[in-house]
């Protein structure tokens, strides 16, 4: 997993600890993951007391459940409820606000509720890295970069994690981002939970990071460390839960728009929304302005928007995508081929979650095998009657 | 019957903040339990910048001082269920400008369209020792069945901020941000947990449209459906989930008929259900759910 020419180093618990104490000393708010409700989650945190110590997760279509681990293990679980999107990319996101006093209204640059940054995440999966990625091209590398986000994104410190036991809803192997993370980090941690005693071994990814990783109390990682720690990446590829066949994927939405497979989805879909705000990188937003009962304050917002909604597709005189039908093909007609023409690669990085956090239980997965399968069918008529 | 939210943006341009004249406010009662009233007067906060936006001109709720309209702006809450309130909508309607109806009974008849289901007259003759005194309709209706309506807040009661964004967007002369998508929407801009995916609670979360601000869910308790239909709600599609997670028919049914029966998606499918119970919704009879086992051990 290391890369040649970066520092590793053997850590314990002690040792996160103290990584994130350094990281709370300059002044970092530091987003772990942590039983919140049910689930895990990533949250403020400031103790490894408060990461889900012998915690697991069992995910499926439209269910999550946490499950009792028979280890010590900190990290042991597939992805949180949500990625770094409600925190780099806020669900609301005030703008501006302009006041009424005197004869010219001032206009100001929001201050908001948000958590003060610069923002550290500690634990963050391969899957939500390549997710951020994404992110930094479509939201601050295009010509008209998005400013909120990209001054958010400019300071925040990353520590990642190997995934050690992915879900039943995990792809990322599918969709090559993971389970191991490979670039986007300053601090990479692979965590060692099977053999010998409770450690972490983690690569310094950039000179922040390294200079972190300095000050927290560890051992030159050794050779039969980072063997097992290579070991135990493998070993998660092995056990994905969900495969989705990428062959010539672009080719096959684009050309089976008219599938008896949107028709066979709308009837199950509830139009809820679900899929695109758990989704790690869908970025679809609307501007909203508001004004107060005196007319004196008003305010301009960005907020999450979603292709599954009405109102997305509205314009003069109607809305555009009335039938889930035509949503559902839209959203993963755009997820797994458009993007790749937008902006270069799979908007999916193959997190689950829109399998897991679907109420109707509609597996993206599953769909574009159906979608595959009565393709297939269609061109070899032949086979396909016995 | 409503109109386009558009018109009720044109008729305040004449008194924008600034106007000579502040617009007048009426504030009316039909078949309900006062509880979307409570709501302007539970604006504690914001009472004061109220009535310094606009004249209370009729509320009886709150004071005995009438003004004679015709008034600019009106809120009605409550459905129409006897021939008296029938016509008495009609005269509201003449005399107001901009008419907004607030809360379930309102737009979609109220819990009291459970009568819709039944016999009234046999309530009535139950309930009344002289029923002939009683003079009812059979059905309680919203008022967009009866007259134009510019607008129409949801909600069981009604949320204190839509309120207050109607009234300063009315103000204003904009269009007030009222959205019809789901409750859903609502749970993950708060960071709620999902609690029919996380708990296996059931929720109308997703066919119902928001503007409680996930109340219940930020609760963990799932969602009544309180705000009516969402804009492209799928109730078949919800049916077949509230069976996957264990309820039965009638309980599917119950669900459906609170303070929304009246309301066409709700009323519609809480009738197939009840009509056809063994019967499944016609495209999940033909497919189970692709991927591996429904419902992971708990």
């Amino acid at each position: 997993m290391t890369k040649p020419g970066n520092v590793a180093r053997t850590v314990m618990l002690d040792g996160l600890q103290e990584l994130i104490d350094a990281l709370l000393g300059r002044g970092y708010t530091v987003f772990g993951p942590t039983v919140v409700d049910g689930v895990i989650d990533y949250r403020p945190i400031t103790s490894v007391t408060q990461l889900p110590q012998g915690w697991g997760d069992v995910q499926d279509n439209a269910s999550y459940r946490l499950r009792r681990r028979d280890d010590d293990a900190v990290f042991a679980f597939a992805c949180g409820a949500q990625s770094a999107k409600p925190v780099l990319f806020p669900a609301d996101e005030l703008l501006w606000r302009a006041r009424l006093g005197g004869a010219e209204p001032e206009i100001e640059r929001a201050v908001d509720d948000k958590p003060a940054p610069p923002y550290a995440f500690l634990g963050l999966r391969s899957c939500d890295l390549a997710a951020i990625g994404i992110h930094d091209r479509v939201l601050s590398s295009r010509q008209f970069g998005d400013t909120h986000y990209a001054l958010r994104r400019e300071d925040t410190l990353i520590v990642a994690v190997t995934c050690t036991d992915p879900a039943g809803t995990c792809f990322c192997v599918s969709m090559d981002t993971g389970p191991v993370p490979r670039s986007g980090f300053d601090l990479a941690v692979t965590e060692l939970y099977a053999d010998g005693p409770h450690r972490f071994v983690v690569e310094a990814g950039t000179p922040r990071g390294e200079e972190l990783l300095d000050q927290v109390a560890s051992t030159a990682a050794s050779d039969e460390d980072l063997v097992a720690a290579e070991r135990v990446g493998a070993e998660a590829a092995a056990r994905m839960g969900r495969v989705l066949d990428g062959t010539n994927l672009k080719d096959l939405l684009y050309d089976n728009t008219e599938s008896p497979v949107w028709d066979d989805v709308a009837s199950r879909c509830l139009r809820c929304t679900n899929c695109t705000l758990v989704c790690p990188t869908c970025f679809c937003t609307s501007i909203t302005d508001a004004s107060d009962l005196t007319g004196t304050t008003a305010e301009r917002h960005r907020v999450w928007d979603s292709c599954f909604s009405e109102e997305y597709s509205y314009i003069h005189g109607g809305a555009v995508r009335e039938s889930g039908r035509s949503r559902y093909r839209q959203w993963m007609t755009h997820k797994l081929a458009a993007w790749h023409d937008q902006f270069g690669s799979s908007g999916c990085v193959g997190c689950g979650r829109c399998i897991t956090w679907c109420p109707a239980a509609i597996d993206i997965t599953a769909e574009v095998a159906e979608l595959r399968r009565l393709a297939e069918q269609r061109q070899r008529p032949q086979e396909a009657r016995p | 019957m409503t109109t386009d939210q558009t018109s009720a943006v044109q008729m305040t341009n004449d008194h924008k903040v600034g106007a000579q004249r502040k617009p007048t406010l009426a504030v009316w009662k039909f078949a309900s339990c006062d509880g979307c009233q409570l709501t302007l007067l539970n604006c504690e906060d914001e009472l004061l910048s109220i009535a310094g936006a606009v004249d209370i001109a009729y509320f009886p709720e709150a004071t005995r001082a009438v003004a004679e309209g015709p008034y600019d702006v009106s809120l009605v809450e409550g459905s129409i269920t006897t021939p008296h309130d029938a016509e008495r909508i009609r005269e509201v309607r003449a005399m107001s400008g901009t008419l907004v109806t607030i809360g379930a009974c309102a737009t979609a008849g109220g819990i009291q369209a459970l009568r819709n289901l039944t016999d009234v007259y046999e309530f009535r003759s139950i309930v009344y020792a002289h029923p002939e005194y009683v003079q009812t309709l059979d059905r309680s209706t919203p008022i967009a069945a009866h007259v134009d309506v510019d607008l129409e807040l949801r909600g069981c009661p009604i949320d204190k901020g839509q309120l207050l964004e109607t009234l300063a967007a009315l103000l204003a002369g904009r269009k007030p941000r009222i959205p019809t998508y789901s409750v859903c929407v609502e749970c993950k801009k708060r960071n709620n947990v999902c609690v029919a995916v996380a708990h296996g609670t059931p929720c109308l979360g997703p066919v119902t449209q928001a503007g409680c601000g996930a109340l219940c869910p930020s609760f963990s308790r799932g969602c009544y459906g309180c705000f009516g239909p969402q804009d492209s709600a799928n109730l078949p599609a919800m049916t077949d989930r509230l069976r996957a997670q264990g309820m039965r028919e009638p309980e599917v049914v119950r669900l459906y008929r609170t303070f929304n029966t009246g309301a066409e998606a709700f009323r519609a499918e809480s009738a197939r259900v009840a009509t056809h119970p063994a019967a499944a919704h016609p495209a999940a009879s033909t497919q189970t759910t692709r991927g591996s086992a429904e419902e992971a051990p708990a």
